[in-house]
């Protein structure tokens, strides 16, 4: 394909791109905008100047900064514990070869498909008999189960083919399982457990529906719940909506362009071994 | 050797516990309580198949399984045949004639909704359709009320998932295209086939198990989707957009149908559970 076709293939390719962009972008311009002139000058212009005072109102009214520790504190828990989970699993299941493995990862497999719904009603049930309802750490507790289930499954294969002669050498040397577990597998498993800990991170920073059933306070609730209800309840006007969705959009970005390095990185350091 | 197999069942112990709490024992309950009326209160009283027999005759059953439908063509169907035309294009075209920066700039636009809790998708989608002051209006010049009216609001609800989805497949894919032999393509190209001819008989199925995945993933993500409807519409309005989700998490919420709830989510887990099956046999057959 050459002359205009070339161009037009292109051309089509950089409007759907600047379609998928375009909600952030009027997002971005709306949330500096007074509501004055969101009502004068409507959704599509350019704002005249900055206009902090919607987002920091908002920020105020729905205690964004609690919000965004709870979320932190809920994601950066379950990434660590889910990858510790998954590393001791993976240890047995891949380079234990404990017997009755295979049978063992189909149940983590089907523990990650099966529909939250059909574990919903019981762990808030269960979470209210053991008075952690509305707690962090009751949705600490039940995400780190789920992603362990994906992390061991993932796991399991890599650890597969981990090089047996360093473990056996290292069993020489007089290590114990344990000893070489946290000095050799760990440490060379390192770029594929990096990545696994900041896909953690981000699927449980994004969790909206067990969070929802067990966190129903302003004290617990994640950034997405929080935004979310409130969302559905409808009593939004422009602005608040639009500061509501900034504040919703920004950190999810903000990963992104930190992890983004890393991610590509660890990606590689796999598939080259 | 059997003794050093052994010791490696201690290193599972914590997992096996946790599982058996939070996935195990509820899963278990979820279809005892299946089979009760209950009201989340007080002692279930046990009704045998009830409430599923309940749920053959229930038209909102019927068609949230329906929308589910419809949310497959959105989240998995058309993602999917569009992330391959774009990803096949970004790679083969883009990539080589403008370098793989342009190419992966692209990808990155096209990537980045998939970056939000998709709860957050909903509250900025929320927004810009709403009919008195959304973005959307203003720019098409209507007054549609796209989440408010019965007829629109399923389509609209697709129409965000599109959005929302259509950057996992272009990434797979791309990764895919990275991961096989172009002199394949290449040789297409020289032998005078047009693009279409070699996206098709060369392309397509070089990233044959990529497809899969992705196929079978977002179809269960269509099938499980909960938060956009949740922010979104509510399943309203009237049942326009009700899925399994919503409706067991109505069910268990709000009216206090616990038993009628769970028989719904225990369903949705087996539909999820075959559609898996069933991808995977396929996925073996293959040769």
């Amino acid at each position: 394909m050459r002359g205009p076709g070339r161009w037009a293939v292109v051309l089509a390719l950089a409007v759907l791109a600047v379609v998928m962009l375009f909600p952030f972008a009027i997002v971005a311009i709306n949330a500096v905008k007074s509501p004055a002139e969101y009502s004068s000058q409507g959704p599509l212009s350019l704002p005249d100047g900055l206009y902090w005072q919607g987002i920091v109102d908002f920020w105020n009214r729905v205690e964004f900064g609690t919000k965004l520790w709870n979320s932190f504190v809920i994601s950066a828990s379950v990434s660590v514990l889910a990858v510790v989970l998954s590393v001791l699993n993976a240890y047995a299941l891949g380079i234990g070869r404990v017997k009755g493995r295979l049978s063992i990862l189909v149940v983590f497999l089907v523990a990650n498909t099966l529909p939250q719904e059909s574990l919903a009603y019981p762990l808030y049930y269960l979470a209210k008999a053991a008075g952690l309802y509305d707690t962090r750490l009751s949705v600490i507790i039940v995400m780190t189960a789920i992603q362990a289930a994906f992390g061991t499954y993932l796991l399991s294969a890599v650890l597969g083919r981990f090089p047996k002669e360093i473990l056996e050498a290292a069993a020489i040397d007089g290590a114990g399982r344990l000893r070489s577990l946290v000095r050799i597998v760990v440490p060379i498993s390192r770029p594929t457990l990096s990545v696994l800990l900041i896909f953690f991170f981000i699927w449980t920073w994004n969790e909206f529906f067990l969070p929802l059933i067990l966190l129903v306070s302003n004290d617990t609730q994640t950034v997405p719940v929080a935004l979310g209800v409130l969302q559905g309840e409808r009593y939004m006007d422009a602005t608040m909506s639009s500061a509501s969705a900034l504040l919703g959009v920004v950190p999810a970005i903000a990963f992104f362009l930190i992890f983004q390095r890393t991610l590509t990185r660890g990606v590689t350091v796999g598939a080259v071994k | 050797m059997r003794k050093r197999t052994r010791g490696y069942w201690l290193y599972l112990v914590p997992s096996l516990l946790l599982f058996l709490a939070v996935i195990v024992v509820p899963f278990l309950m979820n279809v005892g309580v299946s089979f009760t009326r209950w009201s989340g209160v007080g002692t279930p009283r046990w009704i045998g198949l009830d409430n599923y027999t309940r749920l053959l005759g229930d038209e909102r059953f019927w068609e949230s399984f329906q929308h589910n439908v419809g949310l497959i063509v959105a989240m998995a169907v058309v993602p999917t045949a569009l992330g391959l035309v774009l990803a096949a294009a970004l790679f083969d075209y883009v990539g080589r004639r403008f370098g793989p920066r342009t190419a992966s700039a692209m990808r990155a636009a096209y990537y980045l909704p998939q970056v939000l809790p998709v709860a957050i998708a909903g509250v900025v989608w929320g927004w810009m359709l709403h009919p008195s002051y959304g973005a959307v209006n203003q720019i098409l010049g209507l007054e549609l009320d796209w989440l408010g009216d019965p007829d629109l609001a399923l389509a609209t609800v697709m129409a965000v998932m599109v959005w929302f989805q259509l950057g996992y497949p272009v990434v797979i894919f791309m990764a895919g295209l990275q991961r096989t032999d172009p002199s394949y393509r290449e040789a297409a190209e020289i032998d005078g086939a047009s693009w279409w001819r070699t996206f098709w008989h060369v392309t397509i199925p070089q990233i044959r198990p990529e497809i899969f995945v992705v196929l079978l993933t977002c179809t269960i993500a269509a099938l499980k989707v909960f938060g956009p409807i949740f922010v979104l519409t509510r399943g309203g309005p009237g049942n326009a957009t009700m899925v399994p989700s919503y409706f067991s998490y109505l069910n268990f919420f709000q009216k206090s149908n616990v038993g009628y709830g769970s028989a719904i989510a225990t369903v949705l887990a087996l539909v999820i559970v075959v559609v898996t099956f069933l991808f995977l046999r396929v996925q073996e057959r293959e040769p």
